[in-house]
Formats: C-alpha cells, sequence, structure tokens
C-alpha cells in the first residue's frame, strides 16, 4: 500500500469512527426524549380526561347562581321599589350602583338615593347580616365568621344609644358640700335676727 | 494530486463533519432537560385537577342552596307587601 493510500484510509478510518460516537450519541439522547414525551403524555392525557366534565358542571353552575341572583334581584325591585333597590345596594357596596341590577338593565338610569339616610343604621346593619349570613360560614364543618354568642355588638348598634358603643362626654352631676370645687363664702346675714329699720319722727 | 487529496480529506472533511456532528448531539441534548420539566408540569397539573370531583359537590350543594333560596323568597313574597307605585 501506497503513502497515499494510508492517509485515504486514515482519513475514511477517522470519519467513519466519528459518525459512529456522534450518531451513537444522538440515538441515546433522541430516546431519552422519546421517555420523556411519553410522560408528558400520559400527563396531559390525565389533565384532559379530569377536566372534561368542568365545562358542564361551571356551566351548570353559573346557571344556578344566574337564576338565584334573578330571584333576589326581582324580589328586592318587587318590594323595595327600583329605586331604593338601587340605594340598598349602592349602600351596601358602593359603587355598585352604577353597574346596576342583571335583570333590569333600567336600573342603570336610576339616580340611587343615599338608603343610608333615608333608612336608620339598623336597618342597614340588618341588611348586612342578612347578606352575610348565608357565606359567613367557610364551610359546613367549619365555625361561621359571625360570632352569634360574644359579638352582641351588632345587635346593639340596631339601637340608637350613644352609651352602648362609644359613649359621648356626658356633663357630670353636680357636686355639693365641703368637697365642691366651687365655694361660696356664707352670708353672716343669714339666720341672724331682723334688722330694724329707725323709727321715722313723726 | 493524490497527496492534495489526501490531505484536505483529513484536514478539513473530518473536522467539518465532527463539528457538525457534534451540533446536533449538543440540540438533541439540550431538548432533554425541557422536556423532563415539561413532564414534571405535566405531572403537577394532572394532581391540581385531582380537586375537580369536588365541583359535583359544589353543583349539589349550589342546587339545593338556590332551592332553598326559591323557597325563602316565596314566603317573603307572601309576607312582605310590594312597593308602591312610584308617583
Amino acid at each position: 500500500m501506497s503513502a497515499v493510500g494510508a492517509v485515504f484510509l486514515l482519513a475514511v478510518l477517522l470519519i467513519v469512527l466519528a459518525l459512529v460516537f456522534f450518531l451513537v450519541s444522538t440515538i441515546m439522547a433522541l430516546r431519552k426524549i422519546t421517555g420523556g414525551l411519553d410522560t408528558v403524555i400520559a400527563g396531559v392525557g390525565e389533565i384532559v380526561e379530569k377536566s372534561a366534565p368542568v365545562n358542564g358542571v361551571v356551566n351548570s353552575i353559573n346557571q344556578q347562581l344566574d337564576a338565584g341572583v334573578e330571584l333576589l334581584e326581582g324580589l328586592l325591585v318587587k318590594k323595595a321599589g327600583m329605586a331604593d333597590a338601587v340605594g340598598l345596594v349602592e349602600g351596601l357596596y358602593p359603587g355598585a350602583a352604577a353597574a346596576g341590577l342583571r335583570a333590569f338593565p333600567e336600573s342603570t338610569d336610576v339616580r340611587a338615593p343615599r338608603i343610608g339616610e333615608v333608612y336608620t343604621k339598623g336597618t342597614l346593619t340588618l341588611a348586612r347580616l342578612g347578606r352575610e349570613a348565608p357565606i359567613a360560614a367557610l364551610s359546613p364543618k367549619g365555625a361561621v365568621l359571625r360570632n352569634v354568642e360574644g359579638g352582641s355588638l351588632a345587635a346593639r348598634l340596631l339601637y340608637p344609644s350613644v352609651r352602648h358603643t362609644t359613649p359621648e362626654k356626658l356633663p357630670g352631676s353636680p357636686v355639693i358640700g365641703a368637697g365642691a370645687p366651687e365655694q361660696y363664702e356664707r352670708r353672716e346675714d343669714i339666720g341672724a335676727p331682723r334688722k330694724r329699720l329707725p323709727v321715722k319722727p313723726s | 494530486m493524490l497527496w492534495v487529496a489526501a490531505i484536505v480529506l483529513l484536514a478539513v472533511v473530518v473536522p467539518v463533519v465532527v463539528v457538525l456532528l457534534n451540533g446536533v448531539l449538543q440540540a438533541a441534548r439540550s431538548i432533554v432537560p425541557s422536556v423532563e420539566g415539561i413532564a414534571a408540569v405535566a405531572a403537577a397539573g394532572s394532581k391540581d385537577l385531582d380537586a375537580v370531583p369536588l365541583l359535583l359537590t359544589t353543583q349539589s350543594q349550589i342546587e339545593q342552596t338556590v332551592a332553598g333560596l326559591a323557597n325563602y323568597g316565596g314566603s317573603l313574597d307572601v309576607i312582605l307587601d310590594d312597593a308602591e307605585p312610584a308617583r
């Protein structure tokens, strides 16, 4: 074999060795990728399977809630009137009157009265308690947020009394006697014999 | 002439082949951690959806709540007077 032939053979041998090494390494990497993609496909399949009924259930829940909202809005408008209904909503949730009632598009044109001034504070408190009571329980097993046994402030707020919550500075009873802050000099003529006026000469 | 061809083959073609194959290998290896990350996220996402069946409980409770609300509203409708018509 000539020298030129040997160099050619060496070059071809190096090329083949490089091809074998790198292609085998690439195949190993692609196998790892295939395994990983199999895991991904399994996970995605589970996600698709688990999320399949979500759409129907959520739509059903939304329909039920929409029905409840329409019922409550209709009852509120029927019993309180459109203006007072919007005012009550605005009083409980400031800014909500701008959005109006869902079932009554014309409610956005109503100018909401200031319910807090029209009705007593107790009315709003009652409304708040009624509104919050159904959602007070975090879960059927959990404790309610509103303390029905110890929380008497909510009930006391219903009555207009300054002494129940933050009493004002009321005037104190007058102090009399020797310890009184205001002392007066005793008049000497009190209890003394009445002065006799001089007799006019006739 | 044959000497030139042999030297070119050894000095140029072999390094070019090695560089190209190494690029393909590095690209393939760089995909592996990404795929493993996606697999982990997909598994975690699937686990997060384990609570989806509780939606059925929510649906049932909302149905009961709205039914109770309807009964309550019906009673209130009877008890309370309607608002006076606007003057």
